[in-house]
């Protein structure tokens, strides 16, 4: 009975033209084909700015390279930068949270399924601003064009006076847009979570996954509107010929720094408590062991959440800020450590006495534990200011974050894709490419962002589109770009792996992986409905209480 | 495949979840309220910066009658959501009215005032730091207030032609959630600007 | 704090320091790896980071050390067996004893961290500056350092002077870091961690050298186009060197009738809108002061070496050694860059 959404899509649509079937996906305000919609963006735009990390990488192979000016290096890092965090992660990682959410909680779809439409062409209509800014922006001295002020736009540079033309608009412009959509899919999140779970869910009794996305996307909405704000005012200082962040009417360019990162923060944590989701419904799964500390894992990521509300001017120990302020937030950001470590331990110990199983969003995993440990480990150094006084703006701390960014969160969202692939398209990925995509990457990743942290060890700050020979930096800074190499073959693996697999991968029932949580009861892909019963549940794992009905869950919660 | 229902209890549970617009409007105006704060800390910051140009204490006056205005708009828009819940649709329609005037008339001062400070004191957005300042957050209050006038607006055209009834309080009551919570902004704006700042 | 608090205080530090056997090993092998190796520090600051650094690098390894095993024996041990009956494994759900464990070591690891870096801080930023420590104004532009030490009336640019500190009579140099534009930042790693040069916002940090030499280093906050050319030069002097380079910086130049062609040239043209040349009429404050301009071994704040080649491209079209800095080809004839040069090349 063919009662899979593709299957029955395919048999009524087969014969409408294609010009209907895109109008039903632009028009769709279906949470599993926006989800869909939204990760399939972002992996167009991870390929966009993969490029543009290649291309500052091959400028940096040797000292004095001439592959590209320092006009277009700096556009280079800039966009880099703002894609890969505003259109490369977050629309990946809303993604999943569209797609699973509803299914996870046992419900038809999010609690405002309009404004989940108008929230992601937001997003979307974002990155096509940002973008356009390659060929529309032009200003004085072709100085329009692609914003060149680094993606957290330090002012005064981002003043009518330093920034001539409009790029630096565009990139004001582009993430007020985007930024409306994000909170808009946190608040999303939050009514579905709060207000559309099956019957016997309390939030005790809810998987980790919504857990950890109702955790991110209140972090969403207090950490995105701080950002809007400032860029309303960088608007009024660019536009109305406001004075906020203007250090010659006696504004601050400070202030600006302390606006941005108390979003940059705890953006960095909207960023990986999905990763801490993805990794917490996987690790279980091919453990063959409920999650070690389900209640200790919320705990910690709740306080992980609150304590990042308070570290921000850890990004700016070297503003000079006094010794009681800088003392203050080095106290905070060790204090985040501490929940942080304590959800590692418990993965380790879901791990411990189970059985894994070492498929490809396993292995993923894994590769995420190893390199969130170091991540986090670098993130410590960093966190003894005096040694931020030496790091902070080096290639040190661009590897760190790379580390979390690259190693951890982009290695448990691939985990993601293998793991949901089969149950958002009904087939089964190719097992033997998704292993090399592994290896490749861990090759790649390794090569640059390991050798990364030592450039910075030698003085090598960052932004830099050239570098003096003679620093000792030459030969490392060829190993990263040749990592770049690797890493990008195992993405180009990663993509043909998801299109062979769509088109000719074995097809999969509704539970292949053996797993316990509510996506797993319906078919694969589920139906536009999602479950032809609402389920009712007594336990964390519903799945488990129905195949093993002499050993629930619910008699040892 | 079809899905497998998952586990169903023997005991009947009651199952009362939140309302989502309410959830939801209670996340939008957090969100709003951390936008709102930012521009706070940057007036308070500011406070006294200013290199040149008028200051808070030369020219600002407190607007006290439009901000009674406004405060008791709160108030009626309160007992309209109660007449709606009584179905009593009349006495709907007049408190709702009453909301959209009194919100209508703290706008019209606002910008009576901000005529006086650009044409009398010479105080713009461009003046100086307290101009800058003063302006944005006054100016996303005032901005707010408008969204909320125009949705007010709406639905009192929706409740002359009939189409409001008893059933739809739950819905009006989350826009004038959203009103209460411009009103407690200005409480917020007014302290910081007309008290603090002078 | 006193004279005397403040040898003592340095005396304690090098003892600290002497007795942490990679530092002096450190020193030379790190300096022959880069000359800017934060591991290879030559000044008090420097030290104290590093200090910190080697403790902070033993206790996060050690916790690496201990994870890391840990996960590796997971996967190693707990890996599923090719005979595996397919039975689930015992389910544990948690571990109160477990969580409080590993709740209360990283708690107390993290206090020991914090109480050893509050007190690194409080060591750089909390010192108090002697009475014969020397002052200097640092002042980032896009994309050069303006250098002033108020105290000796001294004006200069991209290479900056101070005297090597002798540890029993420390004097140390106190920099304030001011800014004519935009976000600039004074990074010296073998003299001290970096701090911003940021407008209408001053700084101020210190050095205290005490081994002679020139250290390198280069702006480390993002200020535009050029950033990445705006580099450090620092001549660390003996107390003899350094007030003879004090001496010569004061003095006029004296003008020769050789060159006047070309001072007239650089006094008629936009030269002097930007730049400054003591005792003559150009007073421009936006590009570096000329006076001893030859008295520096590099231009373009130590990218270009200070040769009449180098000095003559720069001037003829500054774009083709630093693309994008704030100096406009002026458009002269060769004939007159010839001259220009000459005279610039009079400025010691």
């Amino acid at each position: 009975m063919a009662t899979d959404a593709i299957s029955t899509f395919r048999a009524d649509t087969a014969s409408l033209p294609l010009v209907a079937k895109l109008h039903d996906w632009v028009t769709t305000v279906d949470h599993k084909r926006l989800g869909i919609l939204y990760i399939i963006y972002a992996l167009v735009f991870l390929i966009i700015g993969g490029i543009e990390a290649a291309i500052m990488r091959v400028q940096l192979i040797r000292p004095h390279n001439n592959f590209v000016s320092p006009e277009v290096f700096n556009r280079m890092f800039t966009m880099h930068g703002t894609t890969m965090i505003f259109f490369v992660v977050m629309p990946m990682l809303f993604g999943f949270a569209n797609y699973l959410i509803p299914l996870v909680i046992g419900a038809r779809d999010m609690a405002f399924p309009r404004l989940n439409a108008f929230s992601f062409w937001l997003t979307a209509f974002g990155g096509i601003l940002l973008y356009f800014s390659f060929v529309g922006a032009n200003g004085l001295y072709g100085d329009g064009t692609a914003p060149d002020v680094g993606w957290f736009a330090y002012a005064p540079l981002t003043s009518r006076t330093f920034s001539l033309g409009h790029s630096t608009d565009f990139w004001t412009l582009s993430l007020l847009v985007s930024g409306f959509g994000s909170i808009g899919a946190a608040v999303n999140i939050i009514a579905t979570i709060f207000c559309m779970r099956c019957p016997g869910m309390t939030l005790a009794k809810m998987p980790l996954l919504a857990w950890l996305y109702l955790v991110m996307a209140v972090l969403v909405i207090l950490a995105v509107s701080p950002l809007s704000a400032a860029q309303i005012m960088l608007a009024v200082d660019r536009y109305l010929g406001g004075h906020f962040f203007d250090t010659q009417a006696g504004g601050s360019a400070v202030i600006w720094m302390h606006f941005f990162w108390i979003f940059g923060h705890p953006e960095v944590y909207v960023l990986v408590i999905p990763a801490f989701a993805f990794v917490s419904e996987i690790v279980p799964v091919f453990s063959r062991k409920a999650i070690f500390g389900y209640p200790v894992m919320v705990a910690a990521t709740v306080c992980i959440a609150f304590i990042s509300m308070s570290v921000w001017a850890h990004h700016m120990f070297t503003v000079g800020m006094n010794a009681n302020a800088n003392t203050f937030f080095v106290l905070s950001t060790m204090a985040i450590a501490v929940p942080t470590g304590i959800k590692i331990f418990n993965w380790v110990a879901t791990m411990w006495g189970g059985k894994i199983h070492f498929k490809t969003p396993m292995l993923f995993c894994i590769g995420f534990l190893f390199q969130f440990l170091i991540a986090g480990l670098t993130g410590i150094m960093l966190s003894a200011a005096p040694f931020t006084w030496h790091l902070g703006n080096s290639y040190f701390v661009v590897a760190h974050f790379h580390y979390v960014i690259v190693g951890a969160i982009l290695f448990a969202t691939f985990g993601a894709f293998y793991y949901w692939f089969p149950k958002m398209s009904g087939k089964m990925y190719n097992e033997s490419l998704g292993k090399l995509h592994f290896w490749l990457f861990v090759i790649g990743f390794h090569l640059t962002f390991d050798f990364m942290h030592i450039p910075g060890l030698l003085g090598m700050p960052r932004r830099i589109y050239t570098y003096e020979p003679g620093r000792g930096w030459d030969t490392l800074n060829l190993i990263v770009t040749i990592g770049v190499f690797f890493q990008a073959a195992g993405i180009l693996v990663f993509v043909a792996n998801l299109l062979w697999s769509y088109f000719h991968g074995e097809p999969v029932g509704s539970d292949p992986w053996d797993a316990w949580t509510l996506e797993w009861s319906t078919s694969s892909p589920p139906p536009a409905y999602n479950f032809a019963i609402i389920p009712e549940v007594r336990s964390r794992r519903p799945l488990w209480d129905l195949k093993h009905p002499e050993d629930p869950d619910w008699k040892y919660e | 495949m079809n899905a497998q229902p998952a586990v169903v209890s023997d005991a009947n549970i009651t199952w009362e979840l939140p309302s989502r617009g309410r959830v939801g409007m209670y996340c939008l105006i957090s969100a709003e309220s951390a936008i709102f704060t930012i521009f706070v800390v940057a007036y308070l910051f500011y406070l006294g910066k200013s290199l040149t140009g008028p200051t808070p204490r030369d020219v600002l006056h407190a607007p006290i009658f439009f901000t009674i205005c406004l405060l008791s708009s709160s108030l009626t828009i309160h007992l309209a959501v109660k007449s709606l819940k009584g179905a009593k649709a009349g006495g709907f329609a007049l408190w709702w009215l009453f909301t959209l005037a009194l919100g209508a008339t703290f706008l019209a001062g606002t910008a009576r005032e901000w005529h006086h400070l650009i044409y009398d004191e010479g105080l713009t957005i461009q003046t100086n730091l307290f101009g800058t300042t003063y302006y944005s957050l006054v100016g996303l209050h005032a901005f707010h207030v408008t969204v909320g006038l125009l949705a007010i607006t709406t639905v009192l055209l929706f409740a002359l032609l009939g189409y409001v009834r008893q059933e739809h309080a739950e819905r009006v009551d989350v826009l004038a959630l959203y009103w209460h919570f411009v009103d407690a902004v200005w409480v917020v704006v007014f302290a910081v600007v007309y008290v603090i700042g002078r | 704090m006193s004279t005397q608090m403040w040898r003592l205080r340095s005396a304690v530090e090098v003892v600290v320091l002497l007795c942490v056997p990679e530092t002096a090993l450190a020193d030379s092998a790190g300096r022959s790896l880069s000359p800017t190796n934060i591991f290879a520090p030559a000044s008090t600051p420097a030290h104290s980071i590093i200090g910190l650094s080697f403790f902070v690098l033993a206790v996060t390894g050690a916790i690496f050390a201990i994870v890391f095993s840990l996960l590796v024996y997971c996967v190693v041990r707990f890996g599923r067996r090719v005979d595996d009956d397919g039975r689930e494994p015992p389910q544990v759900y948690g571990s109160n004893q477990v969580e409080l464990a590993w709740t209360v070591i990283p708690v107390l690891i993290v206090v020991v961290l914090f109480l050893a870096t509050a007190r690194v801080i409080a060591s750089i930023q909390k010192a108090a500056q002697p009475r014969n420590a020397i002052q200097v104004i640092a002042i980032g532009h896009q994309f050069w350092w303006e250098y002033r030490y108020p105290g000796l009336k001294v004006v200069t640019a991209n290479e900056l002077h101070v005297p090597a500190s002798d540890p029993a009579h420390p004097t140390p140099t106190f920099i304030t870091l001011l800014s004519a534009d935009t976000d600039h930042s004074f990074w010296v790693p073998r003299l001290g961690g970096k701090t911003d040069l940021i407008p209408n916002h001053p700084n101020s940090m210190w050095i205290d050298p005490q081994v002679t030499g020139l250290y390198l280093g280069q702006c480390a906050q993002y200020c535009g186009t050029q950033h990445a050319k705006m580099l450090l030069r620092v001549y660390v002097q003996s107390r003899q060197e350094f007030d003879r380079w004090v001496e010569e910086q004061s003095r006029a130049p004296h003008s020769s009738t050789a060159v006047s062609e070309g001072q007239r040239i650089f006094e008629t043209t936009a030269c002097i809108n930007c730049h400054a040349v003591n005792g003559t009429v150009a007073d421009g404050r936006f590009g570096p002061d000329l006076t001893h301009l030859m008295s520096r071994e590099t231009i373009a704040s130590g990218i270009a070496p200070n040769t009449p080649e180098n000095l003559r491209l720069w001037i003829q079209n500054p774009d083709s050694i630093k693309p994008g800095s704030k100096m406009p080809a002026m458009g002269l004839s060769d004939h007159q860059l010839d001259a220009v040069t000459a005279y610039l090349g009079t400025l010691h």
